[in-house]
Formats: C-alpha cells, sequence, structure tokens
C-alpha cells in the first residue's frame, strides 16, 4: 500500500467483492472444524437472534400498524378494504419482512460483530490464536456466520407474526374491518410455498449476505480504532446496499 | 455454569418462538388453514365451460361451503370438462337432482361452484355424476351477446360516427 499508485475506487472494490467471495469459501471450508465449538455457536445464535428480538418484535408491529392504517386508506378509495389482510400479509411475507429484519439485524447485531472482531484484530487477539494453532475462522467467525443465518429467518418470521397482528390491530379493533373477512381474504389468497417459505429463503439469504459482510469486514479492519469506527460503518453500509440488490435480484428471479 | 445454561435456555427459547412463528404463519394465513380436510366423498359433474374455475376452489350450498374441487380434467371425446367436486362427509344428504353451477364471487372475483338442491327423496352417493349443470358465465360473451342483440343499433352507430368523422373537416395541424 505504500507504493505510489493512483488511487482506483473502482479497482478496489471489485478486489474488496472478490476478498469477500474467497472469505466465504474460507467460512464455508472451516465450519466443519467450527462444530467442535457447538456451545460457542449457540451463544451467538443467543447473542444475534434472541438479543435482537425486542428491537424485531417492536418494529414489526408498528410496521404492521402502519401498513394496517395506509392500505386501509389506499383500499377505502377502491371500496376493497377487505382485501387488507391479504395485501398486508402479502407485502409482509414477500418482501418487508425480511428485507427490514435484515436492515434492522445490519444495524442491531452486524456491527457489534464488527466491533468484535475488529477489536480482536486490533488488540492481536486473532494472531494470538494463530500463534496458538486455533484458526480463529472456525473459533470466531464461521459460529458468527453460522448464527446469524439461523436467526435471520427466525427473527423474519416472529417479524412477520407481530406485523400480521398490528394490522389486524388496527384493521380489525380500530377501524372496525369484519374480523372474518380480514382473515378469510388473507386465507385464500396467501400460498405456504409461494409466499410464506420464498420469503424464508430470501431472508435465509439476507442472513448469510449480513453476517457474512459483518465478519469480513470486522476481520479485515486497520488494526486501529478509527479503523474499526469506518469498518462498522461500512457494515451497515454495505449490509443495506447488499440486502436491498439482492432482494431485488431474488424478487425477479425466484418470485 | 448458571451463566452458560441461562443462555442456553435463552437459545433454545428463541429458536422455538421463531419455529412456533413460522408454523403460525404457514397454518393459520394462508390456504392450508382452509384446507382442514374430514372424510369426503366424490362428485362427478360435467361443464362445456368451467371459465376460472381453480383446483381447490370451494363448493358452497346457499353460499356455505360444504367442500372443493378436487380436479378439473378436459374428457377427450366429449370435449368437455369433468370436474370431481370432494364433497364433506357431513354434507351426505344432497337429492340426486341438484343442479350444479360455476358462479363467480363478485363481479370479478374467484369462480366456485355452486349446487343448487333438488327435491329427490334420492340422495347423491361416492361416484354419482351432477346432471344438471349450468357452465361458468363468460363476461366476454355476455357483452359479445349484448352487441350482437343490439347489433343493428350499434352498427348504426358505428355508421353515424363514421360518417360524422367523414364529414367533419380534416382537424387543422
Amino acid at each position: 500500500m505504500s507504493t505510489v499508485r493512483k488511487p482506483s475506487y473502482l479497482v478496489d472494490g471489485i478486489a474488496q467483492v472478490g476478498a469477500c467471495g474467497l472469505f466465504l469459501l474460507q467460512i464455508l471450508a472451516a465450519i466443519p472444524s467450527s462444530l467442535r465449538h457447538i456451545k460457542e455457536t449457540i451463544r451467538q445464535v443467543w447473542f444475534v437472534g434472541a438479543m435482537s428480538l425486542t428491537i424485531i418484535m417492536t418494529c414489526g408491529l408498528f410496521v404492521g400498524m402502519v401498513l394496517g392504517l395506509q392500505l386501509y386508506y389506499v383500499l377505502s378509495i377502491f371500496g376493497g378494504t377487505a382485501a387488507l389482510g391479504t395485501v398486508v400479509s402479502l407485502s409482509l411475507y414477500r418482501e418487508l419482512g425480511p428485507v427490514v429484519t435484515a436492515l434492522l439485524f445490519a444495524g442491531r447485531a452486524g456491527t457489534s460483530i464488527t466491533a468484535e472482531i475488529g477489536l480482536m484484530r486490533a488488540t492481536d487477539q486473532i494472531s494470538a490464536m494463530e500463534m496458538m494453532a486455533v484458526d480463529p475462522l472456525a473459533y470466531v467467525v464461521a459460529p458468527r456466520f453460522i448464527a446469524g443465518v439461523i436467526a435471520m429467518p427466525l427473527l423474519a418470521c416472529v417479524f412477520n407474526a407481530l406485523g400480521i397482528f398490528g394490522a389486524h390491530l388496527v384493521g380489525v379493533s380500530w377501524l372496525g374491518l369484519d374480523n372474518g373477512t380480514f382473515w378469510s381474504n388473507m386465507t385464500s389468497s396467501v400460498d405456504v410455498w409461494k409466499d410464506v417459505i420464498n420469503g424464508v429463503w430470501k431472508s435465509v439469504a439476507f442472513g448469510a449476505v449480513c453476517t457474512l459482510i459483518a465478519t469480513f469486514q470486522g476481520y479485515t479492519t486497520a488494526p486501529t480504532s478509527e479503523g474499526v469506527a469506518y469498518a462498522t460503518t461500512r457494515t451497515v453500509v454495505f449490509s443495506s446496499i447488499a440486502t436491498l440488490a439482492l432482494d431485488f435480484v431474488m424478487t425477479a428471479f425466484l418470485m | 455454569m448458571a451463566q452458560r445454561q441461562s443462555f442456553q435456555i435463552g437459545t433454545g427459547l428463541f429458536i422455538l418462538l421463531g419455529f412456533a412463528a413460522l408454523a403460525y404463519l404457514a397454518t393459520q394465513t394462508t390456504s392450508v388453514a382452509n384446507f382442514s380436510q374430514g372424510d369426503s366423498y366424490d362428485l362427478k359433474a360435467r361443464f362445456t365451460n368451467v371459465g376460472q374455475l381453480k383446483l381447490r376452489a370451494p363448493v358452497k350450498i346457499a353460499g356455505v361451503r360444504i367442500g372443493s374441487v378436487a380436479n378439473v380434467v378436459l374428457e377427450p371425446d366429449k370435449l368437455d370438462a369433468l370436474v370431481t367436486l370432494s364433497i364433506d362427509k357431513r354434507f351426505s344428504k344432497i337429492p340426486d337432482d341438484s343442479a350444479a353451477a360455476v358462479f363467480t364471487s363478485g363481479l370479478l372475483g374467484d369462480q366456485y361452484v355452486a349446487i343448487q338442491p333438488g327435491g329427490s327423496p334420492d340422495m347423491f352417493k361416492n361416484g354419482d355424476e351432477v346432471i344438471l349443470t349450468q357452465s361458468s358465465m363468460q363476461l366476454e360473451e355476455l357483452i359479445g351477446k349484448y352487441l350482437v342483440g343490439s347489433g343493428d343499433a350499434a352498427k348504426n352507430a358505428g355508421d353515424k360516427a363514421a360518417g360524422a368523422d367523414k364529414d367533419k373537416p380534416p382537424a387543422k395541424p
């Protein structure tokens, strides 16, 4: 890096993507040996998953309530408020649930993963592990990656359930939509595989991407406090961009 | 040790909650919820046109769901649609001169099979065929009939419009 070279953002960006891809392969290769540290994986599921429940549930409730209000208003223009349950559930399952969960996850869990691994790097803990022949990929990175992939779809399902509850609260209890109409329209037009399970696949992919970016940024951070700060910022920015871009691609090809 | 156990319990609860949410979404808010199929028996009905009738569309008497459409196939030699209706065993007292019709819920809604009960003392049994059927109303056909029925008027109106166009001086550029 000390050589005189004109900075090329494009080449640097491509190099980053390539390094990230290689890092993913390394993580996947390290997963079998990380299974020996299953307790660490469980602790990480608790940390990135269970500890994120509060924010996910609160946000899911409010997103559902806002969807209920807004869509009720729009549908009442066309006299179609009976379709409220259908529209809310489809938009939650197919788009909002996986995407908003991934964005919240990047902010809540991704940043802490980056900061933790980045500080390990900055304080030479990772070098120390390498010196003691402990593979840091298997002991530090892979458990967090597995935990992210497991936790994200579960969080998205909780988000969706709370969203439906919020929409029901607003639409039925507050705005006076008929309870039976709400549910029967929803059940007759939502499909398990096409809507619910496809959304789950989406959030599995988002979980992999978000935790990959978070661990990669932490692992390759500049070993200074400033470097950790930059890495944490980049985690949120890149995770959000990657989530939304991947969402478009998956929607275009899978749904 | 106590610390470790508490986070393990927390993780377990979290995973259970996640799967409970998934199970709730999959069973209570989707078409699976309508699929609580008990014992049922099959009826057959032929239609010259079933329109947009789909598998698992409801079968109703007096607007109440009593079963679902199990199969829709074209009969190769008669060239009409053979629809298999799967009716709940609880509704086994349907007279065998009842009529089946493909209706649309609302103006543009989903289609369903409505059964209008007849007055025969004998009841339908498994595998019986509903003889009296009425095909689905096609909106396009109705519009077509209306146009044909008032064909002359429409034609005159069209001619008049065309004539009016001809008579009109060309629009200024």
